[in-house]
């Protein structure tokens, strides 16, 4: 791998409301580590960003009317096509924020298939710290995502200390190696079909029609086994 | 190419006046838009299928039926007529029934509906709702075709030596749509037959309907009925109109901002650019409708949605007129004159009964004497090849 150009493509989703936003610097510092890190061994990490703030009022009406906006459109595309993501939070009332989750929620199952995914999330106290472990990973698990096993969480305390680089050394180590080794990649050129998807799902990628299946036999005038 | 609308016969707060209809004023007022459907000059009535509030529509025969008798050339129809909650065996008798007092002038769209409750009032399950549907479906069609049946399928008690009366009108089973959005075994069932494929083409990007209508016209030339161009598509589309765009829009706004299922969403200036709903003069709604034509190809029929979301009575009558006065006339003459003369013609019973037997007499079931057991046996009709076989005690 160390000679190659080709670029690893990172995914920042950030749920950071103001601006500057630690969510947001918190993503931004495991992304660059990565992107370092990518660099000393002679590969490229380019870096892309999806700001919820600025798709707030798409991801509400996404919710009420499954209507996809322009922008919306645009994330889908990005995240079909990363190599890697770091999803970042803000945790609001020991939950990570409806905006953050709602984005999520609205997406196709099978978007995010395999991917490797670094959990942070940022927080006034350090009492909400199991959040990422405890909320998050269950909703990527839901996506079939794969989650690095260090999850970065940041309290205000932890701006003052080392251990938080230390940590997001750790998780940028895993999802570089998780993007080398080409897993996500593997897992759907081999295994896309075992999993369950929905005609023109995986952000309206997924039209493969299986003519032999039960249904379609059914359909065809002949009977499906009974369940 | 046929030119109607569709209701949803939802029982909607009027919000600008606050007013809510009784369902007396609703069935009322869905008679005189139906009325009013063809004295404008277009062809087709469609009305959906519900089982609550605040939906009128759980008996669509029995509407339907009154409206063909009030009318003299609109073709009633369905959208949908649910497929799953029904039993196959009525979806026959009934809509066999109006055939015959409609003289042919119906038709009708089959559906899985999507009130999860719905199942379970009829005592079924939505988790199998699409093996139902295909189920239901190939039992339909084989009791409009076959005088006796004997069936058994994966959900319905099974059928021994069952006749659906009356026998469909001229011999000519109805012409079937299957309506659905995102579902590839619904489209090749559709093709599988040779029936009819419907999008309903309102909420979702006409990108969206493209694909399945695209696998439809592919599989229904893979089973032979004709060539791609000759398979016969429906799309549904939602339309504000007034004389000039801006009172569309300024008419238009308070009952997309609180309609049901898309209210409180999306901005009606997204809306109108991100799905097929046209909102604006009568040469917009025109041109909108057009880029239906240049995305789909050829199509037989086009069903507006215009009586929703609370709009008064005499709103809905006045889409009516501007629909039959200033945009379907242009639709007809443009979508002509682009027409490939391949391309299959709007399903009627007249074409049918022609496609069927030609110069022929139709044929006219006449059933055989009742033997007193109020049950005819094997050979029910007098034109029947098969030999009846009465069982016996000996």
């Amino acid at each position: 791998m160390s000679e190659t150009n080709d670029k690893f493509k990172l995914v920042i989703v950030s749920g950071g409301t103001s601006d500057p936003s630690s969510t947001r610097m918190l993503a931004d510092r495991i992304a660059g580590r990565t992107a370092d890190l990518a660099d000393q061994r002679g590969e490229n990490v380019a870096v892309s960003v999806i700001d919820l703030r600025e798709l707030a009022t798409e991801i509400a009406t996404a919710l009420v009317s499954q209507l996809m906006g322009p922008k919306m459109t645009k994330a889908i595309e990005l995240l079909g096509e990363a190599d890697g993501v770091v999803a970042s939070a803000p945790v609001y009332k020991a939950a990570p924020s409806g905006l953050f989750s709602s984005f999520f929620h609205v997406l196709d199952n099978d978007l995010l298939i395999a991917k490797p995914v670094v959990l942070a999330a940022t927080a006034g106290t350090a009492r909400h710290a199991l959040v990422v472990d405890e909320q998050m990973r269950s909703l990527f698990a839901y996506l079939r995502a794969l989650t690095v096993p260090t999850s970065v969480f940041a309290a205000g305390e932890d701006w003052s200390d080392n251990d938080l680089g230390r940590r997001i050394d750790r998780a940028a180590v895993e999802v570089l190696l998780l993007m080398e080794s080409g897993f996500a990649d593997k897992v759907r050129s081999e295994s896309w079909k075992s999993y369950q998807h929905e005609y023109g799902s995986a952000g309206g990628t997924e039209l493969d029609i299986d003519l032999g299946s039960d249904l379609m036999r059914l359909a065809t005038g002949g009977s499906a086994d009974p369940r | 190419m046929q030119f109607g609308i569709f209701s949803v016969s939802d029982i909607t707060r009027d919000p600008v006046s606050g007013a809510t209809p009784s369902e007396a004023e609703r069935i009322e007022a869905i008679v005189q838009i139906a009325r009013k459907t063809e004295e404008v000059g277009l062809d087709v009535f469609a009305i959906g299928e519900h089982h609550n509030p605040p939906f009128f529509s759980s008996s669509p025969t029995t509407l339907l039926s009154h409206i063909a008798a009030l009318t003299e050339r609109l073709i009633v129809t369905t959208s949908t007529t649910l497929i799953t909650t029904n039993d196959p065996v009525r979806i026959a008798e009934e809509y066999a029934m109006l055939q015959h007092l409609s003289k042919g002038r119906m038709d009708l769209m089959l559906g899985r509906g999507n009130t999860a409750p719905v199942y379970p009032w009829f005592g079924q399950d939505i988790r199998k709702g699409l093996p139902l549907a295909l189920d239901n479906y190939n039992l339909l069609h084989r009791l409009w075709r076959e005088d006796v049946v004997d069936w058994e399928g994966q959900f319905r008690t099974p059928l021994q030596g069952f006749t659906s009366t009356p026998r469909p009108l001229d011999d000519v089973p109805p012409f079937v749509w299957h309506g659905s959005i995102r579902t590839p075994e619904i489209a090749e069932q559709a093709a599988f037959y040779g029936n009819g494929f419907f999008a309903n083409h309102i909420f979702w990007p006409t990108s969206h309907s493209l694909r399945l209508i695209e696998f439809y016209r592919q599989r229904f030339e893979h089973y032979g009925h004709g060539t791609k161009k000759q398979a016969v598509v429906g799309l549904g589309g939602h339309a504000y109109i007034a004389k000039r765009s801006q009172d569309a829009y300024k008419e238009f706004r308070p009952y997309f901002d609180e309609a049901p299922v898309y209210g409180h969403g999306p901005s009606l200036e997204d809306f109108s650019t991100m799905t097929p709903l046209s909102v604006g003069s009568p040469q917009e709604v025109i041109e909108k409708t057009l880029t239906f034509h240049d995305a789909f190809g050829d199509y037989q029929r086009q069903l507006f949605l215009i009586d929703h979301a609370g709009l008064p009575l005499k709103t809905v009558l006045n889409q009516l007129d501007l629909l039959g006065e200033e945009v379907v006339p242009v639709l007809r003459k443009e979508l002509e004159s682009r027409r490939d003369p391949e391309s299959a013609a709007a399903p009627t019973h007249a074409g049918l009964v022609e496609a069927k037997y030609g110069d022929r007499p139709a044929r006219q079931p006449r059933p055989n004497a009742n033997r007193g057991d109020n049950v005819t046996g094997a050979s029910p009709y007098q034109d029947s090849d098969v030999e009846a076989e009465y069982p016996s005690l000996g």
